[in-house]
Formats: structure tokens, sequence, C-alpha cells
């Protein structure tokens, strides 16, 4: 019994460090964010801000367009969040419910190509977005990112649990699939959608790659590509880039833990292993 | 069940998800291939005219370019330590919060998730003050302990194993949250078999949780090889692919070849290789699975 609750305590105290040593660089970056030069010239570093102050935040704001940046960064997220839950859930449907030719072959071939990195496609997908007129506009981020082969799995998966009967009582009412759709799927989906939500709003939140190659100008950069711009300028003042990426992880954390029942269900449903 | 079915529905649900699928994404794979076949540059980008097939030209160029190379090293590198280092803390974390006996699990959980969702830009401004060799806070732990300071990023052999360290720290949640789902489905009196057959908790994790937590395995090494190869933000902001090419990763000489030097061409056959090398990746790791 003593060897057990040894082994209890243990179990107790090493995840208590490891989750000290994950939290650390947080508490770290908000930390710095609020301190003066005078805290940051002391030694030994102090842990917290001995004069915290909000200064760098209002630079932020004032001396550079950080407004503008977290403008862009949410106009584009919930672009490509609202747009790919609709498409995502109308296809999503219909692998799932409906009956067409070559469906499962199509959903097969979908899937296979989930293993594809992004990234083998953005030097032709450039040339189109620059053919399309559209490098530099949220548009040539936000289109690309409108339906997802994941975003159509996890749809899929969820409706495939509606039973039949339900969706075979509205057609006797006489209900077309696209008032199926809007009026029993959509409302059905909600948990769902939530989860997809979520998932489409962090993933475009934080990418980096796309908008580095598709944003030229500054005015229309996205949180991630103007903090790493500014990396390059402003490397000797830690406390101001320390506030940037404060601001640039809160709502997600925020979303995160608001929402993160959906967020690990969605996940773990998207892992179902065959 | 009453089978009146519209055809034209189905076709108009899906339809518009596979137009963007494959124009914003089949397309361009192909293209992709195509497109490493020309010697598309910027005079090219300019005027389309100017564009030639050169065959395998740039495939000849990959094998006598040394900073392919360089690239091609430091992302196995990368791989073959940050891939076992992530699935390893996932699975110990993962084990330690399954316990029955350990409170807060929802807590632990969420923890340890955090770092999955931040974004790779910002912790990676983070990590690169905590990396600074003379303010940065890392080294001065370092100190109390009598260690001498380590020059985390501007080592050139140090340089790829902090970027590990990140890297771990980053994402070890993701494969952890599969990890709980994938013990969680392991059905209990199994284990409750095994006690009365009097094994230990070594032998039970051996002859239980290891083989069916197979099918979890496959699932997470595919998802962080892919991931792994794929490795850019993190030297693009922490090193620049520096000190002296020591984290330049395939994904970084592909963006600097196709949109700074604009060699589309070439970079397009870099891209086609790293996606080559995930897919065979992806490959093995299913025939292992098949034994």
């Amino acid at each position: 019994m003593k060897a057990l609750n040894g082994g209890r305590l243990m179990a107790h105290v090493i995840l208590l460090m490891a989750a000290l040593l994950t939290l650390f660089p947080f508490f770290w970056m908000v930390s710095v964010s609020l301190m003066t030069a005078e805290d940051m010239a002391l030694f030994p570093p102090p842990l917290t801000p001995v004069h915290p102050t909000l200064e760098h935040y209002q630079a932020l704001f004032d001396e550079l367009a950080m407004g503008r940046y977290l403008f862009n960064s949410t106009l584009i997220a919930v672009g490509v969040t609202m747009s790919s839950l609709f498409i995502n859930s109308m296809a999503g449907y219909a692998f799932a419910k409906l009956h067409f030719w070559g469906r499962d072959s199509l959903f097969r071939l979908l899937l296979a190509m989930m293993v594809i990195p992004s990234q083998a496609a953005m030097l032709p997908l450039f040339l189109m977005i620059k053919q399309l007129g559209l490098i530099n506009t949220y548009a040539g981020i936000i289109i690309p990112g409108m339906s997802s082969i994941f975003g159509i799995f996890l749809i899929r998966q969820y409706l495939k649990s509606v039973p039949d009967s339900l969706l075979d009582a509205a057609r006797i009412d006489g209900a077309g699939e696209f008032r199926i759709y809007w009026s029993l799927i959509l409302p059905l989906s909600k948990p769902v959608l939530v989860s997809l939500a979520v998932f489409t709003f962090m993933g475009s939140w934080n990418d980096f790659m796309w908008p580095l190659i598709i944003l030229t100008q500054e005015d229309r950069f996205t949180l991630p590509v103007a903090l790493a711009n500014l990396m390059g300028e402003h490397v000797q003042d830690p406390q101001l880039m320390m506030a940037g990426a404060v601001l640039t992880i809160l709502p997600v954390v925020l979303l995160f833990l608001l929402l993160q029942r959906y967020y690990l269900e969605g996940l773990v449903a998207g892992g179902v292993k065959d | 069940m009453i089978l009146v079915r519209r055809p034209s529905a189905a076709f108009w649900l899906v339809f518009p998800a596979m137009l963007l699928i494959g124009v914003f994404f089949v397309l361009p794979i192909v293209a992709s291939l195509l497109l490493s076949f020309t010697d598309f540059d910027l005079y090219a980008l300019a005027r389309w005219d100017h564009l030639r097939l050169i065959g395998l030209e740039n495939y000849r160029h990959l094998l006598n370019d040394p900073l392919f190379f360089r690239a091609l090293t430091n992302t196995f590198y990368f791989v073959a330590l940050g891939a076992p280092l992530s699935v390893s803390a996932s699975l110990l974390t993962a084990l330690l919060i399954n316990q029955r006996m350990v409170r807060g699990q929802g807590f632990f959980r969420t923890v340890f998730f955090l770092p999955v969702v931040t974004t790779l830009v910002a912790v990676a401004v983070v990590w690169r003050y905590l990396y600074h060799p003379r303010s940065g806070l890392l080294n001065y732990v370092l100190s109390l302990l009598g260690i001498e300071p380590i020059d985390w990023l501007g080592d050139p052999d140090w340089a790829m194993p902090s970027l590990i360290i990140m890297a771990v720290w980053k994402n070890f949640g993701f494969n952890m949250v599969n990890f709980i789902a994938g013990l969680k489905s392991i059905p209990r009196r199994l284990y409750e078999a095994a006690e009365v057959d009097g094994a230990g908790a070594f032998e039970q994790f051996r002859s239980i949780t290891l083989p069916l937590l197979a099918p979890t395995f496959v699932f997470v090494g595919i998802v962080t090889l892919i991931g792994y190869f794929q490795l850019f933000a993190e030297p693009y902001v922490m090193t620049q692919g520096g000190p002296s090419g020591r984290t330049l990763s395939i994904a970084l000489l592909m963006f600097e070849e196709g949109f700074r030097w604009w060699n589309l061409g070439y970079a397009a056959a870099i891209s086609f290789v790293l996606f080559l090398i995930i897919l065979s990746g992806t490959f093995i790791q299913m025939l292992v699975r098949r034994r």
C-alpha cells in the first residue's frame, strides 16, 4: 500500500513539473511584455515585472500598425471559417447520406490525398493566384482555404450516425435535399460544426507560410507575418516583441480554453483509425 | 425506405467543395511536377514565352547542389531526432495522465495541449529570447547549476537541437491527446485478467497496452512525420537557416529558391522531392503496420 502511495505521489510530482515547464514560456512571455527597461537591466532577471507597464502594448498600436494586423488576421480567419463551414458541410452531408455515382471511390481518393503536404502545391498555386490578380489580397488567402478534405471528413463521420429514417421522414413530407440540408442537417450538426469552426479558425489564424508568400504589403499583413517581419527591426526590444506575441496568441488560447471540449472531440474523431 | 433520389441534388452539394479542392489543390500538385521540368524564373514570370522545357535538368542540378544536400541532411536530422522524442513525450504523458489514480486529468490535458493551439511564429519569437546566449533565461538557469553558457541558436552544433527542443514542446500535446483516446479504448477487463494472472505493470504494458495501441501508433507516426518534414517557420523566424546553413530545411530552401530568387522551376523540383519523401515515409509506415 505504501509503495502504491509513493507511485501515486511520484506521478503527480512528474506531471506537475512537466506542467510548469510547459507553461513557463507563456508565463515569461506575458511577464517580459509588462517589464520596463529598468526591470530588464536587473540581474538576476526578475521573474515578474517590478514596475509593470502597458507601454509596449501602447507602442504596438500607436507606433506600429498592430490594430491593422489584428483586423487582417480576424477578417481572413472569419472568412475562411464561414465559407469552409458551408462548403464542407454540404459535401460532408452528400458523402454521408446521399447515393451518387462514384461516391465511395471519390471519398477514398480524398482520404488518400490527406497525406499530401500543402507545400507541394504552393509554387503553381502562387502563379495561379498571380494570374487571377489576387496577390496581396485577402481573397488570395481565403479562396484556397474555403474547402478542406479534413473538414469534409469530419462532417461525414459525424453525419454517418444520423439515422436514415429521420431523413426519409422529411423526404416523405416532400422536402428536397437542399431543404433537408438547411433545416435538418445543419441544426443536427451543431457540435461538429463548432469543432470544425474552431479548427479552421485556428488553422487560418496560425498559418504562416502561405500568407507570407501572398501578402507583399505591410497593410495587408496578418499577425504571424507582421510578427516575423517586426523581429527583423525590433529584435533588440524583447518587451515589444513579447507584447506582440501575447496579442497574437491570446485569441486562439481563449478560443481553445472556451471550446476545448469541441476541439478535442473533433481532433479525436478526425483521427478515427479505420 | 423510400428511394426518391434527385441525382442533381447530390451533385450540387458536392460540387463546390470538389471544384475548390480540384482547382486549388489537385491542379497545383500536378502543375508542380510539370513546373519542375521547366526553367521558370524571373524572366518567365515577366513574360511566359521565356519559359523553356528542360526535362530533368532541375533534378540533375539538385543532385549537384550542396545546399540541397545540406537541407536534406538537416531535415532528416530534425525528423529522426524530433519525431521519436515528440512521440515518446506524448506517450509518457498520456500514460501518466490516464492512470486512474491521477487527479486533475482534464487540467493536465489542457495544459499540455496549450502549446499546440498557439501560433508557431509567436512562440518561436519567445523561444528565440529564451535561447539568447547572454540575456536568455535558459543560460541563466544553467549558470545556477554551474554549467557554461551555450550559444543555443548561434552554435552550428546546437542550433538544430534547439529547434527540436522547441518543436517537441510545441506539439507533444497533439499526439498525447490521440494516445489518451487510444488508451481509453482498451477494455479495462484485459488488465484485470492480467492482474489475476500475476502480470506486473511492465508486463501489462508490454503485452496489452503496446499491441492494442498499434493503430494509434500508425496514425500518430504518419501525422508526425508529415508535420516534421515540413519544417519551415522555426528556422525562418529563429535562425534564417543558419548558422552556416545548419538549420536550412527543405521547405525553407524551396521558399528561398522560389520566392526570394524566383527560380520557380527549380523550387518546384525541390518541393516535388519533399512530396516523394513524405509519401514514401507514409507508405513505409503503412507497410510496417500490415505486418
